[in-house]
């Protein structure tokens, strides 16, 4: 199957979210309950019009039976496939594969966490690699620092570069009203902030928030006659590259070469035609690995590419536009965000930070240590 | 087809067995030759469960290297190339951190009451 089958069959027609930054006193469950409702009042329909559930969470084992009991549905079709972060990029595809064979006809998916309010640190179930323990690896901002510095050392990439990208995101966050983490930040605010491993300090990590988000997706032809602007899903593309860090081929290289191509191909569409870039930014390192491995500039060059603004507010390429992971919120598994943000872009909706045109949005989801990536294209009817 | 029946330690077990005696093992393929760290029951890929135990000839090199600063302390965490191929995760010893590219020995030490495979800088006229 070369997938061609899915692009523009089904599309988001409802996005929520709950608690984006501080939301004391609130679970996780809660955040993403009020998310999954907003969403579906988004999209014009009722609680018991869902039957069909993708859920991961960070503090729950069994994802969908949680959020179905919870919200007292009995979804016919349920995934709650979990490979971090862009774990929901993939429910996308696994969403419209289920709508399609007509194994359901609005699928619901969905995320909370209260990771700020609980602790302030990262919450996640993901288990230690025995081989890796007795080094104390603190991931996943070892991994991405191990990472940061190979790209260091075969490409001649700066901390200057890596800081550029978080003062970018921050740009796009003060235009964000939703955004958390708001205010000026410049490149010598990152380069000061405190070293967590080297060569990562606290300002080229993501923010730790709360939040919750949920998007409803329905069949493409229901789409057209409902409340809110379709967006509709073009393509679709997940890699697997490794689950421990010393387990990954090329440090400077992810998977998103692999997924990238596969969701371009399914959409017929390449990177010259995307209005928005959505990238997984749980680190600086990590937006500019994708630039490169998406096709977004030469491999090695990611660093030059960002330079001086170039992906702020003005810059030549528009990159989470949101304010991203870094900036804007970062709930732990931060996937659904991306998503959010795009089909805000891709409706208008999206304020001081509108882009001009914006009709093919890319979302990149990265999960684990680089482990998993998850490439989608969403766009506006203009481009079926 | 009634499951084979799973005989004695498997290789995890094996690898900590090994090291308690202060020996460095990885795994080898009978076959394509290729070594394998961490070790499993079979190559991964092909999936040939012909893989040997081979001692480690403790050389590397560092391949990537960080240094986790902590309330606690600063340590670095390392992936050293072993010159058989495969990558670990592990530390350098003595030194807070060092160039990727360093050339780096192993040696077995005791990390919270287990052994575990460290490295020190190789002096020059090492090998190369």
């Amino acid at each position: 199957m070369n997938g061609n089958s899915i692009r523009g069959r089904t599309a988001i027609v409802g996005i929520g979210g709950a608690g984006w930054g501080e939301a004391p006193g609130r679970t996780a469950i809660e955040l993403l309950a009020e998310a999954a409702l907003a969403a579906i009042e988004d999209a014009g329909l009722e609680l018991k019009d869902i039957d069909g559930l993708c859920a991961a969470t960070s503090v729950h084992a069994f994802p969908t039976l949680s959020v179905a009991e919870y919200l007292g549905i009995k979804p016919t079709f349920f995934d709650g496939t979990n490979i971090g972060g862009s774990s929901f990029v993939m429910h996308l595809l696994h969403a419209a594969l289920a709508l399609e064979a007509g194994l359901c006809n609005a699928v619901l998916i969905c995320y909370g966490s209260n990771q700020r309010t609980a602790g302030g640190r990262l919450v996640s179930l993901s288990e230690p690699q025995w081989h890796e323990k007795p080094y104390k690896p603190r991931h996943p901002i070892t991994s991405y620092a191990l990472a940061a510095q190979r790209h260091m050392y075969e490409f001649g990439t700066t901390r200057e570069m890596l800081a550029d990208i978080a003062v970018a995101a921050r740009q796009w966050a003060n235009l964000n009203p939703n955004a958390f983490a708001r205010g000026p930040l410049t490149r010598e605010d990152v380069l000061n902030a405190r070293m967590v491993s080297d060569p990562l300090t606290s300002r080229d990590c993501c923010l730790v928030t709360d939040g919750g988000a949920a998007c409803v997706m329905v069949r493409a032809d229901r789409a057209k006659s409902m409340k809110r602007k379709p967006v509709y899903l073009l393509g679709v593309g997940g890699a697997h590259s490794h689950r421990s860090i010393t387990q990954m081929e090329d440090l400077t290289r992810t998977a998103a070469a692999e997924s990238g191509p596969r969701a371009f191909a399914m959409a017929g569409l390449k990177p010259s035609d995307v209005d928005l870039v959505m990238l997984y930014d749980a680190f600086t390192i990590t937006t500019l690995l994708f630039l490169e491995d998406l096709g977004f500039c030469p491999k090695g060059e990611g660093g030059r590419f960002v330079q001086d603004g170039a992906i702020a507010p003005g810059g030549k390429l528009a990159v989470n536009t949101s304010g991203g992971g870094l900036s804007c919120v970062h709930p732990g598994m931060y996937g659904l965000f991306l998503i959010l943000e795009a089909v805000t872009q891709i409706r208008g909706d999206a304020g001081e930070r509108q882009l001009k045109t914006c009709d093919v949005a890319l979302c990149h989801g990265n999960g684990g240590t680089l482990s998993s990536q998850v490439t989608a294209l969403l766009g506006s009817e203009a481009v079926l | 087809m009634i499951p084979k029946q799973a005989l004695g330690p498997g290789p995890e077990e094996q690898y900590r067995a090994y090291l308690s005696e202060g020996r460095f093992m990885i795994q080898r393929s009978r076959s394509s030759g290729r070594y394998v760290f961490f070790p499993r029951v079979a190559e991964p890929g092909s999936g040939r469960n012909d893989l040997e135990w081979v001692e480690a000839s403790g050389l590397g090199t560092v391949y990537s290297i960080t240094v986790n600063r902590t309330r606690a302390g600063d340590y670095n965490v390392a992936l050293v190339e072993l010159d058989e191929g495969p990558r670990l995760m592990s530390r350098v010893e003595g030194v807070e951190t060092v160039p990727i590219g360093t050339r780096v020995k192993a040696r077995i030490v005791e990390i919270d009451g287990e052994p575990a495979v460290v490295f020190d800088v190789l002096n020059e006229g090492g090998a190369a």
